[in-house]
């Protein structure tokens, strides 16, 4: 297990390496679908998004990620941007994963369905965009030691791929 | 006739959406119990002990399973000699939903596409089914977006076998599983026509997690399904293992001579289902 700070440098994720597990602490920004749609007005180079809506609570309540690849028609620009890591769950399109790896940068998978837990690793949160969309606004989290995984690096390793591989035993 | 008030259903069914989210079934506790025993996969393993531990987590700090608290899916079924006094079962259902989800994430919009949120997680889909006697049933499904997005459907000719059906079912959870935050519950409905089996494979969900058919052939598809499904190796978040699901439902019921109908409704581990009787 491996502990990362955010904001992502270049050196931290060279080391990253498609199914490594990782402890990650520092500022992330939260996004999903509608947030995606009408735009997200933060600067976001160098910057992680964690695709997911909260429950209400303090600093917030139950946290996971949401499927990702609803967010893949949006997230090429984002890259190109300078946008350096993202969190969700599940695998992403091959435009998604090929820009992963040109902008150098990485994708996360965190456990869905975990977001009791998740939430525990939460220790700020403030919404910076967009309150009227409730579970879909824009927000600030402030995160110690909140576990993932590796799922894209940036030499276009793809945990999803290589670990259904090993354990696929029909066609 | 006996009289139940509305306010007692939505008292019900407050309470049921409250459990449903805050404490996981021992159903679904026992099945990741036994996938944690089979599980071969490093990462399967560390994904179900997380789910094992934010179970625990949520039930003890009153924390919901999953940020993603659901649309609610309400069964329900009426005694036909019940007389619901002071209000509409419609009305008290939503009342109850809304109450609920002060505390629990709001998920639904308005429209397809003006999509603004209402707020208290209303309207729920309501199933209601005429039955015998003088009490209500009242079962809850919160169910999350992701899984839903999964899940498919297929109007087969009535000339295909069985084995086709397992290779649709497999192609489903091979395609959209690991997005659907596996390990899976697969819920199938079988039969009836184009909505009646969406219903049923949504129904089907409702069984106690693991627990068979009770017809001996429809059992035997099911473990078929199970097994072909575990050996797709999509595990634990799909990264990779031998669980991808942890049980497989099915129901089924009559057809036209021209058709079928096969549903496949996808349910993630974080499966929350609740029922009483008033």
């Amino acid at each position: 297990m491996k502990s990362i700070s955010l904001p992502l440098d270049d050196k931290t994720i060279e080391g990253l390496k498609a199914g490594d597990r990782v402890l990650i602490s520092g500022t992330m920004y939260v996004a999903r679908d509608a947030a995606h749609k009408k735009g997200i007005p933060v600067d976001l180079k160098g910057q992680t998004l964690f695709y997911a809506g909260p429950t209400p609570g303090r600093p917030i309540g139950s946290i996971g990620p949401t499927t990702s690849s609803r967010m893949d028609p949006f997230t090429v620009p984002l890259l190109q941007k300078g946008l350096k890591g993202m969190i969700g769950k599940g695998a992403r399109s091959a435009e998604v994963k090929a820009a992963v790896k040109k902008f150098k940068a990485i994708y996360f998978a965190a456990t869905g369905g975990a977001a009791a837990l998740l939430g525990r690793t939460v220790k700020k949160a403030e919404t910076v965009a967009y309150p009227e969309l409730g579970p879909e606004a824009v927000l600030k989290l402030e995160v110690a030691d909140f576990p993932a995984i590796v799922a894209y690096d940036a030499r276009g390793g793809d945990a999803f791929e290589e670990g259904i591989g090993k354990y696929r035993l029909n066609d | 006739m006996p009289e139940i008030a509305a306010a007692k259903i939505t008292e019900t069914v407050c309470a049921l959406c409250r459990q449903a989210n805050y404490e996981l079934g021992d159903d679904v506790l026992e099945a990741l119990d036994h996938a944690l025993s089979i599980e071969e996969s490093e990462n399967g393993r560390e994904t179900i002990r997380e789910l094992i531990s934010n179970a625990a987590i949520a039930k003890k700090e009153k924390l919901p399973i999953c940020q993603d608290t659901g649309l609610v899916v309400v069964f329900v079924e009426l005694g036909q000699e019940v007389k619901i006094t002071g209000g509409t079962l419609d009305e008290a259902v939503n009342e109850g939903v809304s109450r609920a989800y002060k505390d629990l994430r709001k998920s639904v919009v308005n429209d397809p596409f003006i999509r603004e949120n209402t707020n208290d997680n209303t309207p729920a889909i309501v199933h209601l089914s005429l039955v015998t006697g003088d009490r209500i049933k009242i079962g809850v499904l919160p169910k999350g977006g992701g899984a839903e997005n999964a899940s498919s459907l297929k109007m087969f000719l009535p000339t295909a076998s069985k084995e086709e059906v397992i290779k649709y079912v497999v192609d489903c959870v091979r395609t959209s599983g690991p997005k659907a935050c596996p390990p899976l519950i697969v819920g199938i409905g079988i039969g009836g026509n184009f909505d009646h089996c969406a219903y049923l494979a949504k129904k089907a969900l409702t069984r106690r997690v693991k627990q068979n058919h009770s017809n001996h052939d429809i059992a035997q598809m099911e473990k078929r399904l199970l097994e072909e499904i575990n050996r797709t190796g999509i595990g634990p978040m799909g990264l990779g293992g031998r669980v991808t699901a942890l049980a497989v439902h099915i129901e089924t019921h009559p057809c036209h001579i021209a058709a079928l109908p096969v549903a496949v409704n996808m349910e993630c581990h974080a499966h929350r289902h609740r029922e009483a009787t008033i």
